[in-house]
């Protein structure tokens, strides 16, 4: 990959994602809010969906946890536990564990999606398209753990580790970390940021949702004043 | 004490005649769009049998309603942390053929079809798939009149205390008509259960409303309604729900199925509650109590202090006034011959049913119905007291004989009085009705003159803010666009929508999609 395409993806795309994503985002909320769903299907097809949705879900909210924590997680603070190395290790394992639940449960999810016809007749272009985009992540990311298993060191996984936090503390030179790493890193990281661009257009905009508030709500019941 | 007003309904289900003119009159005005053509606000269903969506009643199988635990109520599906863990896939959720995967025909084939040897068919076609059904096999009025086999029908949820296999012969079989809708409930177990925070009850009329914008979709609340009156919109991903027809109430005017009932079954009319007693009266630790509680927290319009409370608690005079004329007080509280539908949901129900008479069993065999005194005994009547106590009152039949006992009497007195033009007062006696009251009950429910049974006080917007100014909401809505899903009063001609939404098609056009 040429430089300027280095620079592009990895210093300014990761910029240009995180305000689509966050004014795409407002804006949809605030314009057109009757569209802002979890858009389930379950009501034409329950078989599968229990076992399907749950792996799903759950794999993927550890995962999204996982690389959170992961990436934003500065070295001086877990260094005093660990090593470098110890961290990529469990990062592997917990990565490896969590993505297979999630791709069980997303070819269970893609199984239906694409081939019963009350699902498939009724998907919209977004519904497919992003269950295919979060398949192939999904296979990317599990791909780089025997990339990340030829050096145990921990380098790549700190190399990554350094772009992600140079790229939310604004700092410049986050794009040459990522230069000298394998291209399954590189691919992950733009279609993961990819992910975020087209965050605003999908179903996805339910992650947003999630009803936490529900569980602070002193009452049950809701009245509304004229 | 708070005091706020409903406008409740009872229907009257002696009049039933079952011709399905509130289901069709609210399905045109409704639900005639994609996504929600399975859903009827209103249906009317054959009892017995197990009704739409298939074995609705049965909450062991469905888990709605609610459940006094520990001393404390909680939404049968589960508590707040057990709730939230449903959200990815909710076991509870009925799938469409628990409905009935919606169809039209292919009608144009009819006119289109080349020349041939048999006759064109329309066939019937999937409104999901478009596809060609061979047969369908469940639709929401599958069991009208006794259709289908009494085995399956008798899985019916109201014969559970009854030894149900002798009114599958011939000479002991029963019907009654049963016309449902959303029960607009004091203690509503959607409003509880939708962790978005989307379905409330309106202060001002009772109305039970999704807030179609704030709606996500998690769908609990379908699981949560014992009465499985909240659809879930599979085209737009929100639930949807009878809205009571809200802007005609507001407007002073009955909803559509009462308006348009050719049997005259349906009332409507303000009753006011104290909302601190419902939490408490939901709670009863025996389910037959529910019902008694229920009129606990229903008070009296023509007691002063309750008037003066009401006043202060906000309450227009308009609405007071109407709820002293309110043919639902009357026949639920004065009266007491209607009553909630299944209060052992705990929902505390504000849509009520008087029960149906029917013929004495055996009569024909007797040569004469047997009376014993003046009011024959109603534990002959054709449908079993037990099986609408099961309906009406948890299981309790005392109330149900009362209620049908003062039915027969007021027949009785009526008929007397007209054919034989002599006032029995000995029938009203046993039943503890004087001659005005049975006169008003004769008034409301068998007369039932459209200014009888929809006293229906307008909305008073004016009353939302300070002053009438002060808001938008009395004069901004005037020539401004009205009733419309989502960003619909935006400008823009397009089909779609950036964030991919549709716009509502038509599906009562005939087409195949």
């Amino acid at each position: 990959m040429n430089t300027f395409l280095e620079q592009f993806f990895f210093g300014y795309y990761p910029y240009i994602a995180m305000t689509i994503f966050i004014a795409g985002s407002a804006l949809r909320y605030d314009r057109d809010q009757y569209t802002w769903k979890a858009d389930s299907s379950q009501l034409l097809r329950k078989k599968s969906m229990l076992l399907g949705s749950n792996l799903f879900h759950i794999g993927i909210i550890l995962l999204f946890f996982g690389h959170f924590v992961g990436l934003l997680t500065p070295e001086w603070v877990y260094h005093p536990f660990m090593s470098a190395g110890t961290k990529q290790i469990m990062a592997m394992t917990a990565g490896g564990i969590f993505g297979t639940m999630c791709l069980i449960g997303i070819l269970i999810l893609l199984n239906r999606r694409l081939f019963d016809k009350r699902i498939s007749k009724t998907s919209k272009f977004s519904d497919t398209f992003i269950l295919l985009f979060l398949f192939a992540q999904l296979l990317l990311g599990l791909l780089t753990i025997p990339y990340s298993a030829q050096h145990l060191d921990g380098s790549s996984m700190i190399a990554l580790a350094n772009w992600a936090q140079h790229v939310v503390t604004f700092r410049t030179g986050a794009a040459d970390f990522i230069v000298a790493e394998a291209w399954v890193f590189k691919l992950h990281l733009v279609l993961g940021m990819t992910l975020f661009v087209i965050f605003p257009f999908t179903r996805l905009v339910h992650i947003w949702s999630v009803p936490v508030q529900y569980l602070t709500r002193t009452n049950y019941q809701i009245v509304r004043k004229r | 004490m708070k005091i706020r007003a409903q406008i409740g309904m009872v229907l009257n289900l002696d009049k039933c005649i079952g011709c399905h003119t509130c289901s069709v009159t609210c399905k045109n005005v409704w639900t005639s769009r994609q996504g929600v053509e399975y859903a009827w606000f209103n249906n009317v269903e054959t009892k017995p049998g197990i009704g739409y969506p298939v074995d609705w009643e049965n909450q062991d199988k469905w888990n709605g309603g609610w459940v006094s635990k520990n001393g404390k109520l909680q939404p049968k599906i589960g508590g707040k942390f057990r709730l939230l863990a449903k959200i990815f896939a909710n076991p509870d959720l009925p799938e469409i053929d628990d409905y009935y995967e919606p169809f039209t025909f292919n009608y144009a084939h009819l006119q289109n079809a080349p020349e041939m040897p048999t006759p064109p068919v329309a066939r019937p076609h999937s409104m999901i798939t478009g596809e060609v059904m061979e047969k369908p096999e469940w639709g929401p009025n599958w069991e009208e009149i006794l259709g289908g086999e009494f085995e399956k029908r008798s899985k019916d949820y109201n014969f559970k205390t009854i030894e149900k296999e002798i009114y599958g012969q011939f000479e002991n079989t029963f019907m009654m008509y049963l016309p449902r809708l959303c029960e607009h409930c004091l203690n509503p177990a959607c409003v509880a259960a939708c962790p978005s925070g989307a379905i409330y009850k309106r202060e001002e009329d009772g109305i039970v409303l999704i807030d179609q914008d704030k709606c996500r979709g998690w769908r609990m609340c379908v699981s949560a309604c014992p009465y499985k009156k909240i659809y879930y919109n599979w085209q737009s991903g929100k639930s949807e729900k009878c809205t009571f027809c809200y802007p005609r109430i507001e407007s002073g005017e009955p909803t559509v199925c009462s308006e348009t009932c050719v049997g005259r079954i349906r009332s409507l009319g303000v009753i006011l509650y104290d909302a601190d007693k419902i939490e408490e009266m939901a709670n009863m630790n025996d389910e037959k109590d529910l019902y008694e509680a229920q009129l606990k927290i229903f008070l009296d319009p023509n007691d002063e202090a309750v008037q003066a409370q009401a006043k202060k608690d906000g309450v227009p005079e308009s609405w007071i006034e109407a709820a002293k004329n309110s043919p639902v007080y009357k026949m639920a509280i004065d009266w007491k011959v209607a009553f909630p539908l299944h209060p052992e949901y705990r929902t505390l129900p504000m849509v009520w049913y008087v029960p149906p008479l029917s013929p004495i069993q055996n009569a024909v065999e007797k040569g004469v119905i047997d009376h014993r005194g003046p009011i024959p005994n109603v534990e002959e009547l054709r449908i079993p007291i037990r099986y609408l106590a099961n309906m009406l009152t948890a299981g309790d039949d005392e109330p149900i004989i009362f209620a049908l006992k003062r039915m027969i009497a007021m027949r009785n007195f009526m008929r007397a009085k007209r054919v034989d033009n002599v006032v029995l007062t000995k029938v009203l006696d046993e039943v503890g009705l004087t001659e005005d009251m049975v006169n008003d009950m004769y008034r409301t429910m068998a007369l039932a003159a459209y200014e009888d049974r929809f006293v229906i006080p307008t909305n008073h917007k004016e009353y939302a803010g300070e002053t009438p100014f002060d808001n938008e909401i009395a004069f901004d809505i005037r020539s401004s666009c009205g009733f419309s899903f989502g960003n619909g009063c935006s400008e823009g001609s397009t089909t779609a929508t950036l964030f991919g939404g549709k716009t509502h098609a038509n599906t009562m056009n005939g087409k195949v999609p």
